[in-house]
């Protein structure tokens, strides 16, 4: 893991510390998805956030959100200092993403949300003759969501190529593995039959995400989606395929200094 | 009613390119005008009301206007978080005209038949609420839809209603409108029952009892000035709405007057809170419900000689 993988987690432990609450282990998988899309891939202004011509990017699965305040604080969206206030009384930031925070596209939490929201934004973007492009950042969990394959049939049917699904794959949601919960396997066929140009990649591995992410549409006339192979709790040994990770309330500060020794460790 | 409410999106899309429509899937032909003039902005988009709104959302957000239709109870059942999330929390001027408010769908079953349709809107907050009394005033709305701020939801009713409201009085959302004079009942009805709330009023007339009548197009924001207004004074207040009991019109009259300085008693009319197992046609369950005018009536007539005999007891 490299430093500036490092530095956003330790700006998403500075936020878990000052909220003393956050979903650890479904951030963690996310950490190298937000970094190369705002570092690599995003046409995005953090001085003019509601530019029209932006690409937009929703997190739907929203308790992601830490990631993306992090890369958000990072790039200069709102000032770094609102992290550590956290789902504090009065704070910028919650714990899941609203539209009153920059940067933020829709206000998400519930699952299933941001797909069919992203149909209507790429619809909207093509029906405006604009070249910006819509993704949509889910959980794997999150699939379990009919409105998202509802949503699916619909990017096909419009032949949405300016819209991407990004899958954070980690094959752990709440209660434990997606293949015991509600196994999505085979999910790149199931993507592919539903009329998505799929492509996959190690969702830690920067240099593969920015292959993944170059020269989109993956396919003209068709939308794609990208299965993010990733690992829920990536960086901190005891969290990593450990669903017992995915919420942590009541963390202290003893707690998140555990998690900023790991993640040196990493 | 649904036709002048589907024609007027056409009418407005030709105004206002802003103006969108998106369907399920309903029947064949719906708006084929529209369909075939601005196929961009007509959506037909499956049996899938949660994407529907999601969909319609999306697009609110880069600045269009969405009318959304389909049947009431999966437009407000179905998605409704959707509607809460997508719709409301974000504060975007979605339009949802529901078909078959109330007991239209009677013959369709408790599947069909949107009888809370009313209370989970009125609960949403940044939500608006109309259910207009006939053809004319749906037009009316439809025409005020375009530029209001916010959500909207549209209560349609069965159609070939009969011709109640006046085009000399302003239709303003929000402003509920007096349909006649009357000095001992006050009833205040929403939606197509307003015409009976009228023809009940007519039948009081000839028992000497003299029923004010206020239609309250609009759930939401609730009309509250109007309501305390001609309340004040009254021997009885009366709701009547096809709706369930529970959450609707009645349930907004109570919540004011409770908190209000006014003690004036309340005669609640509207179907009991139950999946209907009754078929037949609308009036048929109207007819059950003792919602019809001579039922209105007599229900009205027999509470205020309750409420007369409760104050001669107090004396």
């Amino acid at each position: 893991m490299d430093e500036r993988s490092r530095y956003l987690r330790r700006l998403t432990f500075d936020a878990l510390e000052g909220g003393k609450r956050g979903h650890v282990g479904a951030t963690l998988s996310l950490i190298e998805i937000f970094r190369v899309l705002y570092d690599d891939v995003l046409s995005v202004r953090p001085d003019q956030p509601q530019w029209p011509d932006r690409d937009r990017c929703i997190l739907s699965k929203g308790h992601g959100c830490l990631a993306l305040y992090a890369v958000l604080a990072d790039k200069g969206f709102f000032p770094m200092e609102e992290l550590v206030r956290q789902c504090s009384p009065g704070a910028l930031l919650g714990g899941h993403p609203e539209t009153h925070i920059p940067g933020v596209e829709a206000s998400t939490g519930a699952l299933g949300h941001g797909l069919p929201i992203g149909v209507g934004m790429a619809v909207a973007a093509r029906m405006q003759g604009r070249s910006h492009r819509v993704f949509v950042v889910m959980g794997d969990g999150e699939l379990d969501e009919g409105s998202v394959w509802e949503a699916a049939l619909s990017a096909s049917k419009h032949a949405l190529d300016n819209l991407i699904a990004v899958i954070d794959y980690n094959k752990l949601q709440s209660y434990g593995p997606v293949s015991e919960v509600l196994p999505l396997e085979p999910l790149a066929d199931k993507l592919r039959a539903f009329g998505f140009e799929v492509r996959e990649a190690d969702g830690h591995d920067v240099a593969a995400l920015r292959t993944a992410f170059a020269d989109l549409p993956a396919a003209v006339g068709k939308p794609t989606a990208l299965i993010a192979h990733t690992v829920k709790g990536k960086g901190i040994d005891f969290a990593e395929h450990n669903a017992a990770w995915h919420h942590k309330a009541k963390i202290d500060a003893a707690a998140v200094d555990e998690l900023r020794a790991a993640l040196e460790r990493a | 009613m649904r036709q002048v409410a589907v024609n007027a999106v056409y009418e407005l899309a030709k105004r206002d390119p802003r103006v969108v429509f998106i369907g399920s899937d309903l029947g064949p032909g719906v708006l084929e005008k529209m369909k075939t003039e601005m196929p961009e902005r007509f959506f037909m988009e499956g049996v899938s009301e949660a994407h529907v709104i999601g969909m319609a959302a999306g697009l609110a957000m880069e600045g269009y206007v969405p009318y959304i239709n389909t049947i009431a109870t999966f437009l407000t059942r179905r998605c409704y978080e959707q509607i809460a999330i997508d719709v409301c929390l974000h504060r975007l001027p979605v339009r949802l005209i529901a078909s078959g408010g109330g007991v239209v769908y009677a013959p369709l079953g408790p599947t069909h038949m949107a009888t809370d349709d009313l209370a989970l809107m009125r609960s949403l907050p940044h939500m608006t609420a109309v259910a207009p009394v006939d053809a004319d005033e749906m037009r009316r709305l439809m025409d005020a839809s375009l530029a209001y701020d916010g959500p909207l939801y549209i209560r349609l009713a069965k159609g070939g209603d009969p011709i109640v409201s006046r085009g000399d009085v302003p239709f303003n959302i929000g402003e509920a409108i007096r349909m006649r004079g009357g000095d001992d009942v006050l009833m205040v009805s929403t939606g197509v029952m307003t015409t009976r709330a009228l023809e009940a009023a007519k039948l009081l007339e000839n028992a000497s009892i003299s029923a004010c009548v206020l239609h309250a197009h609009t759930l939401k924001p609730f009309d509250e000035e109007a309501v305390l207004t001609l309340a004040a004074g009254r021997q009885l207040v009366v709701t009547v709405e096809e709706h369930s009991a529970i959450g609707g019109l009645g349930s907004a009259v109570c919540d004011l007057l409770a908190q209000s300085a006014l003690a004036v008693p309340v005669l609640k009319l509207a179907l009991a809170d139950g999946f209907s197992h009754e078929y037949g046609s609308q009036d048929h369950i109207l007819e059950v419900a003792r919602l019809t005018p001579p039922h209105i009536a007599e229900r009205v007539s027999d509470a205020l000689r309750a409420a007369h005999r409760r104050v001669r007891a107090v004396l």
